[in-house]
């Protein structure tokens, strides 16, 4: 089984914050990590491969500190790393970056393809099935579960807003998947002496074949008008008093605003 | 189209490196400089004291834009039952349809002929309706063949679905397959005044910033738009429209739903179109505690929701989580205890109209998004606000 897993380096952004004088945001000393969900994509794939065999390759587009996040990958398990790069990538929407990604992969070669569900920075959730209209192959989103794995069938649980599907599908096909599906491993030791040897591979644009004109900015529909903070609410009351004062009040309120 | 820095302008002072949320500013011999981290976000520019940062266009940039016409809307129906994003997006869409002095059309993909009536009901002035069988369940590949196919015959400038798992997940492969511009989980929608284009805002960074995206050349202009933040239309039963049959005919699926099984407690049903939520956090420090949410929520008739923190200590099923990584909910009263308000938080739950925050920490940040603060402990005010809640109600 060829498995590849898509990777994104990505703030923490649980530690980004905003600067409340300028409304902007403040990156300082703000890590970089693997996108949460695709730790639960590269521990979907090291399971595949437990039991079907065969070979993982984590792939990623980004800046040349994107390396990193990749080597982690291969101190995690993954058997070897793909890093796509080049100043005409810069820009990219999820269009031109899912056009990218599926050029390279077709140069790979895949059976399974896996990707968390979204990024914690874009949240968009479109990159993974973009992909997979690019590839011509089926897609299923919000996996949350790897019923059964066989050379030419895949069975797995989707996660619904009221429940979840039990859907087949054939090979080669391209899955997202949600935190509930498994519990990402540690690296190990043996991993993190092969990641620190492990010879990650570079493409640009020219190795990847690629129409021009459908990369980075010129290959994006969608550009960005402008960004700008939340608004914040201003019209707080903190109630004051006892507890039972401050209930009597909140239920008062409630009654006024027909909310009970 | 790149960013430029004029070196003459630049005095060095760091603004706009404080300003980039993509760390692509650098000072180099005090001046700054744009490296290849840049994603074109423009927010530098905005910042720059000195003007001293522009954009660059470049002479690919002016290409034809495709013609359309019309506002559509996919309708998703889920075991006979229309969503209720649609029909706010039907709201939505028959305001943008007016500025822009076009029609309104739904998208219906299973469901009944009523269905599609009321669809009409609810705003829409015409619907195009594929009831096979083969299209009752949703899978991916053959819902973005159908409607890539209809739009490439009916050309409609904006297309909208909701940001629900099924819109989410079959919308890119339109976008992909019609090389449109599709943007994910907007909140608000506008038509720009001068040059027509849908203006699309959406946050990012969990919440942390909004962004207005727009496609300025690419058609038709793609939105998944979350559930809740649109206004349904006024539905009107004398409505009349145009009902068109769509044929499914020789489109194929390499996916089938084999089985499709509701997994939900009953107050967790429709959390995203729940009125009133009661939602728990740490704070509330155990399963027991979740039992006196539970019982007001009964009270009011409401949803039970979680944060993450009370959904990893497993006192309550992930369904229920609210948050980045669980649902948006919008609801009148969004009543959070013991919940501290980190900002993963506040992006699922901080457009609810009211919010009440109930936390032992004054300075919890939960406060700074509340209507209603109460400083204590929710395992102390929770039930004594049940008890009232019962006693007014009678």
């Amino acid at each position: 089984m060829r498995i590849v897993v898509c990777i994104k380096q990505v703030p923490d952004s649980a530690e980004v914050r905003i600067n409340p004088e300028t409304n902007t945001l403040i990156r300082d000393g703000v890590p970089t990590i693997i996108n949460p969900y695709d730790l639960h994509a590269l521990e979907a794939g090291l399971q595949i491969r437990e039991t079907a065999g065969g070979k993982v390759t984590v792939l990623t587009m980004g800046p040349p500190q994107a390396e990193t996040a990749l080597r982690e990958a291969i101190s995690m398990g993954a058997d070897d790393a793909v890093l796509l790069t080049d100043r005409a990538f810069a820009g990219s929407d999820t269009w031109a970056t899912a056009y990218t990604l599926s050029k390279a992969i077709e140069q790979i070669g895949a059976d399974v393809i896996l990707c968390g569900k979204q990024a914690i920075d874009g949240d968009t959730a479109q990159v993974g099935p973009e992909m997979a209209e690019f590839m011509d192959m089926p897609h299923i989103s919000y996996i949350r579960k790897i019923v059964d794995v066989a050379a030419d069938k895949l069975i797995v649980q989707r996660l619904m807003d009221d429940g979840y599907d039990v859907v087949e599908t054939s090979l080669p096909v391209l899955l997202t998947v949600v935190k509930e599906l498994n519990v990402p491993r540690l690296p190990s030791l043996k991993g993190k002496m092969a990641a620190k040897k492990a010879e990650i591979k570079k493409m640009s644009a020219a190795d990847l074949k690629a129409d021009e004109k459908n990369l980075g900015l010129n290959g994006s529909p969608t550009q960005v008008k402008n960004i700008f903070a939340p608004e914040s609410k201003t019209d707080r009351t903190m109630l004051e008093g006892t507890p039972a004062e401050k209930i009597d009040t909140l239920v008062k309120e409630l009654v006024g605003l027909k909310c009970i | 189209m790149y960013i430029k820095v004029k070196r003459e302008l630049c005095t060095g002072c760091e603004a706009c490196v404080q300003s980039c949320p993509y760390d692509a500013i650098v000072i180099k011999g005090a001046k700054a400089e744009i490296t290849e981290m840049c994603q074109l976000c423009r927010a530098c520019m905005s910042v720059c004291p000195e003007g001293a940062i522009s954009e660059v266009k470049e002479a690919t940039d002016e290409k034809e834009t495709a013609q359309g016409r019309g506002v559509w809307v996919f309708a998703e129906q889920r075991e006979g039952r229309i969503a209720g994003v649609s029909l706010e997006l039907l709201g939505a869409g028959r305001g943008l349809a007016g500025k822009l002095g076009t029609e309104l059309s739904a998208v219906l993909f299973g469901g009944t002929g009523h269905d599609a009536l009321e669809l009409i009901r609810w705003g829409a002035d015409r619907v195009f309706h594929c009831d096979e069988a083969s299209l009752q369940a949703f899978n991916d590949e053959p819902y973005a063949a159908l409607l890539s196919k209809l739009i490439t015959e009916q050309k409609p400038e904006i297309v909208l679905t909701g940001a629900t798992p099924i819109g989410r997940s079959f919308f890119p492969r339109v976008a992909a397959k019609l090389r449109a511009g599709l943007t994910a989980d907007c909140t608000s929608l506008e038509i720009d005044p001068e040059t027509k284009n849908l203006l699309q805002v959406r946050p990012a960074f969990g919440g942390n910033i909004m962004a207005t995206i727009f496609c300025p050349h690419a058609r038709p202009q793609m939105a998944t738009v979350r559930p809740r933040v649109m206004k349904r239309g006024t539905y009107d039963e004398a409505r009349t429209g145009e009902i068109v049959k769509v044929s499914a005919k020789g489109i194929a699926s390499r996916t089938k739903v084999v089985e499709t099984v509701k997994e939900v407690s009953e107050l967790a049903i429709n959390l995203q179109d729940a009125n009133i939520i009661v939602a728990g956090g740490r704070g509330m420090g155990s399963e027991k505690g979740f039992q006196l949410l539970l019982d007001l929520a009964e009270v009011l008739g409401a949803s039970l929701a979680a944060s993450r923190a009370a959904v990893d200590e497993g006192w309550i099923p992930y369904r229920h989580q609210v948050g980045q990584t669980g649902k948006t909910v919008s609801p009148k009263l969004y009543i959070a205890c013991g919940i501290s308000g980190a900002v993963q938080h506040l992006v699922g739950m901080q457009s609810s109209d009211i919010i009440i925050a109930i936390n032992k920490n004054p300075d919890a940040p939960i406060f700074n998004v509340a209507t209603y603060g109460i400083v204590g402990d929710a395992n102390e005010i929770v039930p004594m606000l049940t008890k009232k809640i019962k006693e007014v109600k009678g």
